[in-house]
């Protein structure tokens, strides 16, 4: 018998009469599909189509196909799903994946479409006029409170104001991606990044590595259930803590770091031994309630000066009441991971069919923390695939506050979405720690790579907001009065609060 | 979303405007002029209007009921008015109810049935619902205009009143026989809808307690200035972007006990280059307003005249995408969209302006009371839900439970 009844998914074609044999392609590919042998012989069944090789390749011979081999046609039988049998009948073993859900449900920012002025109302040029998109994240009381200040002006009461509130120049934040499950280039480029757009990046789980301390301001350190690097000294670094819950790649399930990526570096960084499987439990073991939120959240607030904690929940399907209680435990800031986000790795049947869209967890959390008149009190951070400035803007409209970015900033730094992340050989050098291949991004590159996609969401996001005739991000925030959706059905809309489109 | 009453439902969900005139004068003294002032100073601005609404507030006007609330309601049928009575004879003491006074003008026609009350609020009732005397008007306010079909409450304040309907301001003015009021400040309205023909309740100006708002422009962020208001208990009824505004600052100066230009600063925002700018005390202040009355920010192209009992305050965008001109005469300070209008009632000013984008004109009657009533309601969760007899949404158990 074979050793696998599963072929190769993609085929790999060299015009070898354009190909200098150079080699390049065999020293780029990190999954080894190429050996040499007086040319480059690849080995289909090994291919992730991550389009390493055919980037670098300098005669531009290298073509990807998706291998033709028909399968006997069967809509209920999909050919990933005789696959996925035939692969659990070898291994016996929980299929893992990594990246977003890819799987085609339907996206519902595709289906709502933006308001723009026309003749009653001017829209206003972004080239011309201001355009703020200055965002604060964090708690707000619900009235400011003054008093005379003596000189016939007013100044703020004590306690009357924001409490500490982080200043966002931009309503975008990157999201927790951990060093271990990405390179320490990735996380360097990302903080550099954060800090040269007056934004935020987030730990992950994984520790703050030291090469990050200058960027600290900048920085949110998460506390996760595995607590790995979490001590006195890393919550006082971060600007905000976050306490991780869920995450909408796969709710309800930890986290698992391969012992493969815990070199040296990652050990120290997370405070556990080299080679050992970092494995999160799905439960914090000191949080079996509320309460025990409650507790959590204020022993962070103590052990940090009481700066903004965070919590960052899956976006299930009582979502809007679990949200109202952790706004009423005390969060600064709640943040919703729509079941498209992105992860480095989680078992494919979860990440394929738990959890609910961003798109409806924003706009039902939105709603009952007004409803409870509690809105005030903690800032709503939008993620799970926010994949366009035009995202950003709709998640907005919907009630969030900030939205936060993943996949989009590592497809900034190269990431193909080949979903090959957990086995940490990305020949991106992204999503791994082997050091011939995290070399391959050069942080300072990075930083600009992202920087610039934040700058070029955030230039879209001042033409969106001029179309609109408003001049600050705020005028749009929850104003679901200027989406107008297409294609969604009757009950769809009175979720996401927003009218068919022609109403 | 906010509701719109199914008789009204053409209105839906709240009218663009394309372009609309107003004007406003007080006499800083307290001196009483007649209405007729206001109609000139409309009728001259008669271009800026299609006949689909017109409207004025007079202050002042009722010196024999200067305590009580002056409710002038709008009726389509006589079921309606019987429902909206039993309302308020339910909750509040009826000294006077009189049809308001009018009388026949070409061009007004469809006019509803249009009747005025004196009343109190029953001190009972404010124990069994632990409520200010404000308080409780607002929320009957709100639950006539949002549950009894074919009832609007025009105003609702003390010693003031709002006419208005669907016509040229003049033919309103002359209709309501405002030249038979007497009143130290006023303001009015000459409307330019731009889709369906107006209703009379459409007209501004809009009111609640003593707060009027005649408004120019078209607020582009009502969808969230509307939303933040229903967490404070109030519920855009009425079909307009307008009325946030009379809302808005309900909420903050009465509610939450803000300065006057405070409030403003809070409607017409500074930009941030601005506040970043400014000295510590007064960056703080202004951040922590941007920040926290972000939703109330009004955004897009207006001028409105927000009037009171003791002035008026006019107020641009925070870029001036509308007109207003101010002027002073002696005591009486005149605003409008056009200084022709301003020439036509105060014929040699002592002087004319514009004021800047954002920056309040405000004519203060003196030795009246400013608007703050230091009775603060500082969580929104406190008075949730405005309609009165139906559920608190606040009583549903959260159901994160240990």
């Amino acid at each position: 018998m074979p050793a696998t009844f599963i072929q190769p998914e993609f085929r790999v074609k060299i015009d070898y009469d354009k190909c200098h044999k150079c080699g390049r392609c065999v020293q780029q590919c990190g999954w080894g599909v190429y050996d040499f042998n007086e040319r480059p012989v690849p080995h289909d069944e090994k291919c992730r189509a991550c389009h390493r090789c055919v980037t670098f390749c300098p005669a531009h011979c290298i073509t990807i196909e998706r291998n033709p081999l028909a399968y006997r046609e069967n809509d209920n039988w999909s050919a990933p799903l005789r696959k996925a049998v035939w692969k659990q009948a070898e291994t016996g073993g929980v299929l893992l994946t990594s990246m977003g859900n890819p799987q085609p449900y339907p996206r519902i920012f595709d289906h709502l479409l933006l308001d723009a002025c026309q003749v009653t109302n001017p829209s206003i040029d972004p080239l011309r006029e201001p355009m703020e998109l200055r965002t604060y994240l964090g708690r707000k009381p619900d009235a400011v409170q003054v008093e005379p200040d003596g000189a016939g002006g007013y100044r703020l009461a004590e306690d009357g104001g924001m409490s500490r509130n982080i200043e966002l120049a931009t309503p975008i934040v990157f999201s927790p991606m951990s060093y271990g499950s990405v390179s320490l280039n990735v996380h360097k480029s990302l903080a550099m990044a954060a800090e040269r757009c007056g934004i935020l990046m987030n730990t992950g789980e994984g520790g703050l590595h030291e090469d990050l301390y200058p960027y600290q301001d900048h920085v949110i350190v998460q506390v996760a259930s595995g607590r790995f690097g979490v001590g006195p000294d890393y919550l006082k670094r971060g600007a905000a803590i976050e306490i991780k819950i869920g995450q909408g790649a796969k709710p309800g399930i930890g986290g698992h770091l391969p012992g493969e990526k815990i070199n040296k570096e990652v050990s120290s960084t997370r405070m556990i031994p080299q080679g050992t499987d970092a494995i999160s439990p799905a439960p914090h073991h000191d949080i079996y309630s509320i309460e025990d939120l409650r507790q959590l959240i204020y022993a962070l607030k103590e052990a940090s000066g009481y700066k903004p904690v965070g919590v960052k929940i899956a976006a299930v399907h009582n979502v809007a009441a679990i949200a109202s209680g952790i706004v009423r435990a005390g969060a600064d800031y709640i943040y919703l991971d729509g079941f498209r986000g992105g992860t480095g790795a989680a078992p494919a049947v979860i990440r394929d069919h738990v959890g609910i869209p961003v798109e409806i967890a924003v706009a039902v959390v939105d709603q009952r923390l007004r409803e409870e008149g509690i809105r005030n009190h903690a800032s709503i951070v939008a993620a799970g695939s926010i994949r366009s400035s035009a995202d950003v803007a709709k998640a907005i409209a919907l009630g969030a506050d900030v939205v936060a970015i993943g996949t989009a900033a590592l497809i900034a730094l190269g990431c193909h979405v080949c979903q090959s992340c957990h086995t940490g050989s990305c020949s991106w050098g992204i999503t791994t720690q082997k050091p011939e291949l995290t070399r391959r991004i050069d942080p300072e590159w990075g930083a600009e790579r992202v920087s610039n996609l934040v700058h070029a969401w955030s230039h879209e996001l001042q033409e969106i907001l001029g179309a609109l005739g408003v001049n600050a991000i705020e005028s749009l925030r929850g104003s679901r009065e200027r989406l107008r959706s297409i294609g969604l059905d009757e009950q769809t809309n009175r979720i996401l609060g927003v009218k068919p489109a022609g109403m | 979303m906010s509701t719109t009453r199914p008789r009204y439902a053409e209105e839906a969900p709240f009218k663009i405007h394309g372009g609309c005139g107003l004007a406003g004068i007080c006499d800083e003294s307290g001196a009483a002029m007649s209405g007729e002032r206001i109609i000139l100073a409309m009728a001259v601005q008669r271009d800026r209007g299609n006949g689909l609404g017109g409207g004025f507030a007079g202050y002042g006007i009722y010196p024999e009921f200067p305590d009580h609330f002056a409710f002038h309601l709008m009726y389509h049928d006589e079921q309606a008015r019987e429902e909206a009575e039993a309302l308020l004879n339910e909750h509040c003491v009826v000294d006077l109810a009189e049809p308001m006074p009018t009388r026949p003008v070409k061009g007004i026609a469809d006019a509803p049935l249009l009747w005025r009350y004196f009343l109190k609020p029953l001190p009972g009732e404010l124990e069994r619902l632990e409520l200010s005397e404000e308080d409780l008007v607002v929320r009957l306010v709100m639950t006539i205009n949002a549950t009894v079909d074919g009832a609007f409450v025009a105003s609702s304040g003390k010693n003031m009143g709002v006419f208005k309907g669907v016509g040229f301001p003049e033919e309103i003015g002359h209709f309501y026989r405002l030249e038979e009021y007497e009143g130290h400040t006023w303001t009015g309205h000459n409307r330019f809808p731009t889709n369906t023909p107006g209703w009379w309740g459409g007209a501004h100006p809009f009111a609640l307690l003593d707060w009027t708002i005649v408004h120019n422009g078209e607020i582009s962020s009502y969808g969230i200035n509307s939303r933040y208001l229903e967490q404070f208990g109030y519920r855009c009824t009425l079909g307009t972007d307008t009325e946030v505004a009379a809302y808005l600052f309900d909420l903050m100066l009465r509610r939450h006990g803000l300065p006057l230009e405070l409030a403003c600063k809070a409607l017409a925002a500074p930009l941030w280059s601005e506040i970043d700018r400014m000295p510590e005390a007064e960056r703080e202040l202004m951040r922590s307003l941007r920040a926290v009355y972000g939703p109330a920010m009004l955004n897009g192209p207006f001028a409105i005249i927000l009037g009171f009992n003791g002035g008026m305050v006019a107020l641009n965008d925070r870029i001036k995408l509308r007109p207003l001109v101010a002027a002073r005469s002696g005591s009486v300070v005149v605003v409008a969209s056009e200084e022709a209008a301003i020439r036509a009632v105060v014929p040699e000013p002592d002087a004319v302006w514009m004021p800047k984008a954002g920056e309040p004109t405000v004519a203060r009657i003196e030795g009246m009371p400013w608007p703050i009533h230091g009775d603060l309601h500082l969580s929104p969760s406190e008075v949730s839900c405005a309609v009165l007899g139906t559920e608190d949404v606040c009583d549903e158990a959260v159901e994160v439970t240990a």
